[in-house]
Order: C-alpha cells, then structure tokens, then sequence
C-alpha cells in the first residue's frame, strides 16, 4: 500500500477543513483499505472521522429511524429500537459481509461508496431516506448517480441517513455465495399511498423499478407481479449471472419480499 | 510515521510505525507476534482475526493507526500461565485443525462468538464462522470443537 498521511479529525469542521482532491474520509476502511491495497485507489491523506462522537448513534422518531453516518453495521443489527421500528433495516445489516466486517464497517461509509451491489443503498431509495450531510439534506432519489458515484461534492462530510418508518417492508437478496454482495437485492417498503422497489446488483446502480412499482401500489400481492417480463438490456451480466437470469431474479427476490411483508 | 500505543495480550506497547502500517503488519513485523496469520490478504480469510476491544476484527483490513490507544488480543494472549485456552483445547481434542494455517483465525473468531452467545446452535456458528475459511479439515470438525469449548467456557 502506498504510504498517506493518516489524520484523525475530533468533529465535521475539521474533517471537511482537512479534505482536498486528493484525500478520503476514513470510517469502518472496510472498502477504503482493501481498495488501497490493490493499488485501486491512491490518497495523500485520510482522514479518520469514526472519533466523532456526533456520527454514532441511532435515534427513532414517530416517522423515522435516523442512523449517524459512522454507525456500524453490528450497530444496526443488534438495535432493538431499528428491530422495532423497520424490522427489514435491521435484518439487512445482519446480512452484510461477515462478523468482522459488520463489527468495521459503516452505513456512512457504504453509500458514500455507492458499490453497485451493496445493500444499504436500497435501503435508502425504498425507505425514501434523507441523507443528511455537514452542507445540506439529499433525497437518496438524487444522491445516487451512477456506479461508485453520488451527489457528494469533496469535502461534504454525510452526517446522518434517515429513513421513513414504512408500514410493512422487507429486503430479500441473492448473494453471491463467495463475496455475500448481492447478485440481486430487492428491496420493497409499503408506503402509505405507494409502494417502493429498490433493486440492488442488477443494474450499475441501485434503482427504484417503476414498473413493479406501479403494479404493486394498485395491488400489494406478489400476484400483481408474477411473470413479469422486465427490460434486461442495462442489467449486468457477468461469471456469476447473466442479464436475463438478473432479470428473472429481481421478479422473484420481489414476489419473496412482498410474501415476507 | 505515527506513535502508536495499545494494549497487546495485557501489555502496554509503544512504536513509531508508518500510517500505512496495517494492523497485521504491526502485530507481526513490529511487535513479533507471528501467530496472527495473513492469508489471502484481501479480508476474505479471517486468518489475520485477533479482538480490539473485545470485538473481533481481521486485522490485515485495519491500519495500526486507527485502532490507536486500544486493547488488542492476539492468539498469544489466550493462554493463561502456559495452559491453553478452553477453545485451543477443543480444536485440539476434536480435530478441529489439520495444517493450522486458519486455526489462529478460526480460534478468535470462535472465541468472539461465545462471548455474545454463551449456547450457539450449529447454525449460528456456521454463520459467525462465515469469515473463516479452511481448506483442509472441513468445518465438521471446527463446529464440533465450538460446541465442546461452549460447554467448559
């Protein structure tokens, strides 16, 4: 690993002061690290920001669950407040990597990354989460861009993600079995009014999928969306899956998670 | 170069290492406890696991730096004056290694575990072991030896 300076930062302030075009911010390292090892990505210096104490933590209101951006995923898993209030938010932690990984690693820190087939930014696009950063509030519709990129401009610190309490919800994804990323992950949440779709590891980027959408907020039951023969065209296609397999997979990972609700 | 201060299996260490030092290079190159294994060095393995303050965590996925000022257990610091650990014993007596080169691993990871769930169900330690990987004995055994050492632990 090429040699950085390592800094640790005691709050935002110092730690957006201490950003430049050729640093990162440092949480659980869990993708950081290992991207640095292979050479894939090079910093001058990083920037540690799990020390800040404002960062941690995990707050429930009447209508949303609201996760500090260093929280970890053990974190999320074991809270009996997140268990209580979206159960499927608490469940998808537990599903992330392995042990070690989820006693590392950060919600923060995974959509910052926005990784095609990461879990949390499905989460964020189903449970209409604001993202809340030391400049501004995001609508996850707008933060995530494209493969590996969001809205996050250098030096924007995320601080917080809040999600909206759904009335029912649940996440259901086909690791890969080596990795544990999703091939695919979908995520529904039954809102009052209309239902979301978030679709993990089939596209470059996570998305909410208007179709099955549309059909399920007519008519919440996996009958709606049985068959449906969904656009491949953009879906990956790789060792692991084909885009058509993909396709075939997002239908059956929903029709699972509508039953599970 | 940064100082770096833990505490490693009870006793205080203080090094200047280089911010790029990982966890693992510290463990092994600066403080000699060779027993913490790198394997395939890309956090998918686990035999690089050791305990920072009380958790586990693979250490070839973590600077030396950002663990600063805690306390770090390696597998040399699970023997108490000579006599193995409850959980070493069980590996040991039930066959649960073959070449050990994940056994280190393996063994804090497995430790970890009872510390949260005194009674894990097969399931559950197949799941926790899920960053653990042996290409030799098979988990059979692995299992069996969690399950004894949660009896005497």
């Amino acid at each position: 690993m090429k040699d950085f300076n390592y800094h640790s930062a005691k709050d935002s302030k110092e730690a957006s002061k201490l950003a430049s075009s050729s640093s990162a911010f440092l949480a659980g390292g869990m993708t950081t690290i290992p991207s640095m090892k292979l050479g894939l990505a090079t910093y001058k210096d990083l920037i540690d920001i799990k020390n800040i104490k404002k960062l941690s933590g995990i707050k429930v209101s009447g209508k949303s669950v609201t996760i500090g951006a260093a929280t970890k995923h053990v974190e999320v898993s074991n809270s009996k407040d997140v268990k209580k209030a979206i159960p499927s938010l608490s469940s998808l932690a537990e599903g992330i990597g392995d042990p070690q990984v989820r006693n590392r690693g950060t919600i923060g820190g995974s959509i910052a990354n926005n990784d095609p087939s990461a879990d949390y930014p499905s989460a964020c696009i189903a449970l209409n989460a604001t993202i809340h950063t030391n400049e501004r509030k995001i609508e996850a519709a707008k933060f995530f861009k494209g493969m590996f990129e969001t809205a996050l401009k250098k030096g924007e610190l995320i601080e917080a993600i809040e999600f909206q309490i759904p009335e029912k919800s649940s996440y259901q994804k086909h690791p890969n079995p080596a990795s544990r990323y999703a091939i695919v992950g979908v995520y529904v949440a039954k809102h009052k009014g209309d239902v979301n779709v978030a679709v993990t590891g089939a596209k470059s980027c996570v998305y909410n999928d208007k179709e099955m959408s549309k059909a399920l907020t007519g008519n919440f039951s996996s009958s709606s969306i049985d068959g449906m023969d969904l656009d491949s065209s953009e879906m990956n296609s790789d060792m692991h899956a084909s885009a058509d397999f993909r396709a075939s997979l997002v239908v059956t990972q929903a029709k699972k998670a509508v039953d599970a609700c | 170069m940064g100082k770096i201060s833990l505490e490693v299996n009870g006793r205080k260490v203080e090094k200047e290492a280089p911010d790029n030092t990982l966890l693992s290079t510290f463990l092994r190159e600066h403080l000699q406890l060779t027993g913490t294994h790198i394997g395939c060095d890309t956090s998918q393995c686990g035999a690089c696991v050791v305990h920072v303050d009380g958790n586990s965590l693979k250490s070839c996925t973590a600077l030396a730096a950002d663990v600063n000022g805690s306390k770090v257990t390696t597998i040399e610091g699970l023997e108490t004056n000579g006599k193995m650990h409850p959980m070493q014993e069980a590996f040991k007596k039930l066959h649960g290694l073959q070449c050990g080169f994940c056994t280190p691993g393996m063994v804090m990871s497995a430790v970890d575990l009872l510390q949260k769930n005194k009674k894990p169900s097969d399931t559950e330690i197949r799941d926790w072991l899920e960053g653990n990987i042996c290409r030799c004995t098979g988990y059979q055994n692995i299992v069996a030896a969690v399950k004894e050492a949660a009896t005497k632990m």
